[in-house]
């Protein structure tokens, strides 16, 4: 099953790194998303300061959507994901995989980004310490959650928007707990209960989301 | 032993839960007007007018029982979907499709009320309380329920798709709503608690019951109004459709 698991992971990793546009694309996209924020709001530190939490877990949220297409898109497309369905191993397993591959090469990226960004976002040294472990901690909740739109939606026409839809909502969790574990931190309070209470819903979701992906990918495919 | 054995499954085929949902209808939708009726009577003459927030808490009388209907339908909802997916049963999976306009309009219309009561109460129309977030996203997740089901042509795909969506959000609920609870409220706390004396006028308390069992009625009828286009809509190939047509036309 371990085999399976890191067979899958290395071939949609160099899937990946053969064209590499996709995954710095996604980068790009949350480096300017949160980019545009100091433009929009104006350039006061003071006002910065607040709204960096909020800003760059939404970014980081708009981006993970950005890139759940090509989790089971591309291979529903070209059929190889009928083939990994007949794998004679735990369907629940092979999307594990798919999904673990999925953050490393959009979550992974963003969380090493995320302290430069919040440079200019002019936040405390303590507060982008959090802010990488609480990215650290949400960002794979955002893979796991996304996982079960990108199923649902598989092969349906306007999935994109579609897939925005029913997982936003979902994700409004991650969200509080990472922008709130930031605050916190910079207004000196602790932010171990926002870090915790994260751990917990990313436990949560490991434990249930490769196996309810894997039905929603049955009820598509079928 | 097995002689008189019920058939509890009967009516789980469209077939004959069609003329059976036709017959329940006038009944239940009597109830509702009047429940309606009543409930509104006492809410409006009878009930006095409150010490603090004056007439315009009346609007409580339509803002509670929508949003208790909007978070039961819900997962109502999502009990319905849910036989469905696990029995296979076409019938569960058109209730639940069915149930789900109502749900969403009834979280639009606890919204919307919301908003009014809190103009003259609390000056504004709209703050980031918890409660108000929670059921906003409550709202979303009916929209994301209604949009995949639309999208999908193939209606058993989409009865299972939206089942697996609806029971994801039904696990959700609660988390969103702690984390919703932890990051800000304002709302006022639960004046009605089950084993707890209500901290209400009897009157108003009354009124308040009778209304809830108002849009209960209201939802049962249009429900099963919905569920028989549905069955309609779906069934239309099958040869008891033909026949009922054809009779009636």
């Amino acid at each position: 099953m371990l085999t399976t698991l890191r067979w899958i992971i290395q071939r949609d990793m160099t899937l990946a790194s053969r064209g590499r546009a996709g995954v710095l694309s996604t980068l790009f996209f949350f480096v300017i998303v949160v980019s545009l924020f100091p433009l929009g709001v104006g350039p006061e530190l003071s006002v910065l300061r607040t709204i960096a939490p909020g800003v760059v877990s939404v970014a980081a949220l708009l981006a993970s959507m950005l890139s759940l297409d090509r989790m089971f898109a591309h291979d529903y497309l070209d059929g190889s994901l009928e083939q990994l369905m007949l794998v004679p191993q735990p369907l629940s397993i092979v999307v594990l995989g798919k999904i673990i591959a999925h953050w490393l090469l959009t979550g992974v990226p963003l969380v090493l980004i995320a302290p430069v960004l919040g440079v200019q976002f002019d936040l405390p040294p303590k507060a982008l310490v959090t802010l990488v472990f609480a990215l650290l901690l949400g960002t794979p909740v955002l893979s796991l959650v996304g996982a079960i739109g990108a199923a649902l939606t598989l092969g349906l026409r306007g999935g994109g928007v579609l897939v925005s839809l029913l997982v936003l909502p979902l994700c409004v969790p991650v969200l509080i707990f990472t922008a709130g574990a930031v605050e916190a931190s910079i207004t000196g309070a602790s932010a171990e209960p926002h870090l915790s209470l994260l751990g917990a819903v990313l436990v949560l979701a490991l434990l249930f989301v490769p196996w309810t992906t894997a039905a929603a990918l049955r009820i598509s495919m079928e | 032993m097995a002689r008189r054995n019920i058939n509890w499954f009967k009516y789980t085929s469209p077939a004959s839960f069609y003329p059976l949902a036709g017959k329940m209808i006038p009944w239940f939708a009597a109830a509702t007007v009047l429940l309606l009726m009543a409930g509104l009577y006492i809410g409006f003459f009878v009930a006095p007018t409150d010490y603090k927030q004056g007439e315009a808490y009346r609007i409580i009388y339509i803002h509670v029982p929508s949003a208790w209907m909007a978070m039961f339908l819900y997962l109502l909802m999502a009990f319905y979907a849910g036989l469905g997916l696990a029995f296979n049963a076409r019938l569960w999976s058109m209730m639940a499709s069915a149930i789900a306009p109502t749900g969403a309009l009834f979280t639009f219309i606890s919204l919307w009320t919301g908003a009014l009561w809190g103009k003259p109460m609390w000056g504004t129309w709209w703050v980031w309380d918890a409660r108000l977030t929670s059921t906003l996203i409550l709202f979303f997740l009916y929209l994301g329920f209604l949009s995949l089901q639309s999208v999908i042509e193939d209606a058993r795909r989409a009865d299972r798709a939206g089942a697996l969506l609806a029971l994801v959000g039904a696990v959700n609920v609660p988390i969103i709503y702690f984390s919703v609870q932890w990051w800000n409220t304002l709302h006022q706390g639960a004046s009605i608690r089950l084993g707890d004396t209500p901290s209400i006028a009897p009157v108003m308390l009354a009124a308040l019951l009778i209304m809830t069992a108002a849009c209960w009625m209201y939802s049962i009828t249009v429900t099963l109004m919905r569920v028989r286009c549905i069955i309609l809509e779906r069934e239309s190939r099958a040869p008891w459709v033909a026949e009922l047509l054809g009779e009636t036309k």
